[in-house]
């Protein structure tokens, strides 16, 4: 009864079929096999990810959740704790961009609030195709519209990320969505079904047959048939998930109920086998009890299905009244479905009959972890070496190019889509290199950003995720928060390519090593593989979103220059290097050469010396230099300061001078002081044994940038300003 | 003074509005929830913002059916002091204590990001701890924020000064660039004939401390607690005595 043809629908090879009939001891009915198909999907069951994960640090003196939960947890004093992770939504955002991104936002909230925090930010990391093809700019409108449609409807603020262009990502657009909760260390809650006899409540939305397959989906190569599983995309309904979200977290304060799940891929399925391995028992649901959408569906369709906002939870027999009353105030259901059993199996009941009866543990923990075959590609990506490149006659030309490019040019046509000011929390708005919240009621702040540059990662693995890793700390460093802690999203090719297992190998080395250089733990994250379409496979996009803290809020920094005539300060050394540069690419039409040289010991420091100059009150403004290099940095600077402040700098560095103006050599900092500072920052700067440098001034209209004694660039501020803003806003003319 | 935030279950603003009030301005709070009958006493009730019923159907459409609602319609007939931000906004147009509606932004997308509004009219219990004229910087954040009102209605509406704040650039001019949801005449802020309930579009309560960027939303709060403190004097007490009689 169950052959081939079925196993390949399910993605579940032939082997993976022998072990289940082992494990549950008889051949599994349609629908049981259809749960072990979603929980042994690559998607849920990790398994071609998990043995390569085990590398990476997860302890720290912060962690009071490390992975294997809905999200990780750490300690940041005051009894407070944040809840964090980032999750990718990239098959369905490409099939329906609206509600795939939307359902993204949604599924991520719930991972944070079903453990008892109150979401209060929202980044996301999200690519796309180059804007001239109408499909990766309709692509790209849908994510960002379904995004803020879910965000700014439950009132999370969207704070920040990332919108990185490149050609790999037109028919497989990355949309990774971080989300950070705020919680009481003594109020956190687990996906955990205790105590034998007590009831389990469904509560939230009514079940269809949406999202049926979605985790089977995310986990195969993409054909020409994509449009096909356009059903298989889940619709979002940001409404029910603020009242499930505000219901929750009512029955928490409360203290009625003792574990709860969300439904995320997988459904009832998940959360039902879940609760009950991860709290050592068994459980027994009638599907007749489930509230359903429409009439007729299997048992089959109401296991698999990934409707949203839903949410599964156990009480004691006593509370389920009160719990019952807090869901009627919030207007939703919350009947009993089950009940916790002590048989360590999942029991399903559909019209009297018992439809399903395997064993929570096979389920959920023994899917089989492969370590696939790798090997490194035979030619090295991008060629190697770079050819002879002339250097460009007209820098003027090249750098407003760069400014124009949609990866670097403003994004501010993203964010103003986005509610990024409510709940009263955001002391720097996006655009800022990391977003800064204050904690109410507190001194201090909490920083967040996201990071990736993939082409560094395609053109050397590893050294690319250990700058993955260095600039996102970076990026914290430069407003003046440490970090305690990473997750992150893993996005990767099909894992069945030796070449794409080669790129997970490699990256997950670099992680491991990038963290333990500062100190951070990864609490979790999340894997997504198959990134191909028509056998092409996307960069591999390690996206890193670390976590930090600023002790004083009111000492965070912004980019912008404050104040003219103060000086323009280079942090870190120049080197000469074009690899992987987004000059490289926009200029020369190159994604090659050797990705940038990073020191990890080298930059701490940098980063240690720019957390102290912070913390000593003596920058004005700090930026990290990334794409672009270090004259799109100088020109941000400007950009983000009070009236467009110009500024003029000289430079002598005895290397090429494309490479000086817009190399992306790591470990340097843009920052400016006022003039007084200078000496102190110094001082500073010999202790910590870091190159500081004293490159110009601020102020005037121009942004001039002089090499051996001539200007290499020299553009007014308000052309630069113009077409570093305009250009995103360009390719989506206003259609009204 | 006692406010009264207003909880619609799609409420977005109300914790931030109860926050502004309470913990940086110190007034007496109080949460209004919207299935009950009852203002709790509050003498000015705030509408936040947010999506009230989730506003799949036309912004603050169904908030209008609340229970609440009911009361807060006739506490408003009686003079009360009424603030509608943002989505409270909406409501209020949709309950018909403003005149006009609210269509989509001219650009078609939501908006957030801070904006200038210029105080026109300084003579209202909402504006009159500003001075005419001046430019407050405070952010807005909707989708369907461009007012609209049939010409003779907004005829009535600029003769009768019901404009409290337009949308204009830094230095105080009224131009189309600054008009960025495309609201007729650049209308920010209106009240109603009485004078008791205005509406505006920007988020006073998100521009009430330094820390987040502007301090100029305080203007409106303070405007209502001085005017309250005065309106106190001249006979809200009698107000008051003659609601319970009603």
């Amino acid at each position: 009864m169950i052959d081939k043809k079925i196993l390949d629908q399910h993605n579940l090879t032939e082997d993976e079929y022998r072990l289940i009939v082992g494990l549950i001891g008889r051949e599994p009915n349609l629908t049981e096999l259809g749960i072990f198909s979603v929980m042994w999907s690559e998607h849920c069951g990790y398994k071609s990810s998990r043995v390569h994960l085990k590398k990476l640090p997860t302890s720290g003196k912060h962690v009071v959740q490390g992975p294997g939960e809905n999200a990780g947890i750490l300690d940041i004093g005051d009894g407070q704790v944040v809840v964090f992770k980032i999750e990718s939504h990239n098959h369905p955002s490409y099939i329906e961009p609206y509600q795939g991104a939307a359902t993204g936002v949604g599924g991520i909230l719930r991972d944070i609030f079903t453990m008892g925090a109150r979401p209060v930010a929202v980044l996301d990391s999200l690519r796309f195709g180059p804007l001239s093809e109408p499909k990766n700019r309709s692509v790209m409108e849908g994510v960002v519209s379904g995004i803020a449609g879910y965000g700014n409807s439950i009132g999370v603020p969207t704070v920040g990320g990332e919108v990185y262009f490149n050609e790999c990502y037109a028919a497989n657009p990355l949309v990774n969505v971080f989300c950070l909760g705020l919680a009481d260390k003594d109020k956190i809650f687990y996906a955990k079904a205790e105590g034998v006899g007590n009831p389990v409540l469904y509560v939230g939305a009514k079940t269809g047959r949406d999202g049926i397959h979605g985790a089977t989906m995310a986990s195969a190569e993409f054909g020409k048939e994509t449009e096909h599983k356009r059903p298989n995309v889940q619709v979002g309904d940001p409404f029910k998930e603020k009242l499930l979200l505000e219901a929750c977290l009512e029955v928490m304060s409360k203290g009625l109920i003792l574990g709860i799940q969300d439904m995320g891929a997988a459904g009832l399925t998940c959360s039902t086998t879940e609760m009950a391995a991860k709290g050592g028992r068994g459980v027994e649901i009638d599907l007749d009890l489930v509230p359903q959408r429409e009439a007729g569906m299997t048992p089959y369709e109401i296991m698999l299905s990934e409707s949203q906002e839903r949410m599964l939870l156990t009480t004691t027999k006593e509370n389920v009244k009160k719990v019952q009353e807090v869901f009627a105030k919030w207007d939703l259901d919350a009947p009993v479905i089950g009940h916790v059993t002590e048989s360590g199996r999942a029991k399903v009941r559909f019209k009297g009959q018992v439809v399903v009866d395997v064993p929570v543990d096979a389920v959920v923990n023994l899917c089989p972890a492969y370590r696939r075959p790798s090997r490194p590609p035979a030619h090295a990506p991008g060629g190697g070496r770079l050819p002879l490149l002339p250097v460009p006659s007209d820098f003027n030309d090249v750098f407003l190019r760069l400014l124009a490019s949609p990866t670097i040019a403003d994004k501010e046509w993203v964010f103003r889509q986005y509610d990024h000011m409510v709940q009263v929390n955001t002391v720097l708005l996006p655009g800022a290199d990391a977003a800064v919240l204050r904690i109410k009621g507190s001194k201090k702040g909490l920083a967040m950003t996201l990071d990736c540059n993939s082409l560094y990662v395609r053109l050397d693995p590893r050294r690319g995720a250990e700058i993955a890793v260095a600039e996102a700390c970076r990026n914290l460093a430069c407003v003046g928060a440490r970090p305690i802690g990473v997750t992150n999203c893993l996005n990767f090719g099909n894992p069945e390519k030796p070449e794409v297992m080669w790129q997970f190998e490699q990256v997950t080395d670099g992680l491991a090593e990038g963290c333990r250089a500062f100190g951070i733990p990864v609490t979790g994250g999340n894997v997504s593989f198959y990134n191909d379409t028509e056998g092409v496979s996307i960069h591999p996009t390690p996206v890193l979103g670390i976590v930090g803290i600023i002790d004083d809020v009111r000492k965070a920094v912004s980019p912008g220059f404050k104040a003219p005539g103060d000086v323009v300060l280079l942090i870190g050394e120049n080197a000469e290097e074009l690899g992987g540069s987004e000059y490289l690419r926009i200029v020369h039409r190159l994604e090659a050469g050797a990705a940038p040289r990073i020191v990890l010991g080298e930059e701490k420091r940098v980063q240690d010396f720019c957390l102290a100059a912070i913390e000593a009150g003596l920058l004005a403004s700090a930026h990290d230099l990334s794409e672009g290099g270090l004259a799109v940095a100088l020109a941000e600077c400007a950009f983000h300061g009070r009236g467009h402040m110009g500024c003029a700098v000289e430079l002598d560095d005895p290397i090429r001078p494309d490479a000086l103006a817009f190399g992306e050599t790591q470990s340097r900092i843009l920052a400016s002081c006022h003039k007084p500072d200078l000496d102190r920052l110094g001082v500073l700067a010999r202790e910590a044994g870091v190159s500081l440098r004293a490159i110009g001034r601020t102020g005037g209209s121009d942004l001039v940038f002089r090499h051996e004694g001539r200007d290499l660039i020299r553009v007014g501020v308000e052309e630069a300003f113009r077409t570093w803003k305009d250009s995103l806003p360009e390719y989506f003319p206003v259609r009204s | 003074m006692r406010f009264g935030v207003v909880q619609f279950p799609g409420s977005n603003c109300d914790f931030d509005t109860v926050h502004a009030l309470k913990q940086v301005l110190k007034q007496d709070t109080v949460m209004l929830w919207h299935k009950d009958h009852d203002l709790k006493g509050a003498d000015c009730v705030v509408l936040p913002g947010g999506f009230s019923y989730g506003d799949y159907l036309r912004s603050g459409a169904i908030a209008r059916f609340s229970p609440l609602m009911k009361e807060v319609k006739a506490f408003a007939r009686k003079g009360g002091l009424v603030l509608g931000i943002c989505n409270g906004f909406q409501v209020l147009l949709e309950l018909g204590l403003l005149p006009g509606a609210m269509l989509r932004n001219k650009n078609l997308k939501f908006l957030c990001r801070h904006v200038h509004i210029r105080v026109e009219n300084a003579g209202t219990p909402f504006s009159s701890a500003a001075k005419e004229g001046r430019v407050l910087r405070i952010p807005i954040a909707h989708f369907d924020g461009n007012y609209y009102a049939p010409p003779k209605t907004l005829a009535e509406i600029e003769k009768r000064r019901q404009v409290v704040f337009r949308y204009t650039d830094a230095a105080g001019n009224v131009t189309e660039a600054a008009n960025v949801n495309g609201s007729l005449h650049n209308i920010a802020g209106l009240m109603n004939k009485g004078g008791n309930v205005l509406g505006l579009m920007p988020h006073p309560e998100r521009a009430s401390e330094a820390l987040l960027g502007s301090e100029d939303g305080r203007i409106l709060f303070e405007s209502l607690i001085q005017s309250f403190g005065s309106r106190r004097g001249r006979g809200a007490k009698a107000r008051r005595t003659k609601a319970r009689h009603d």
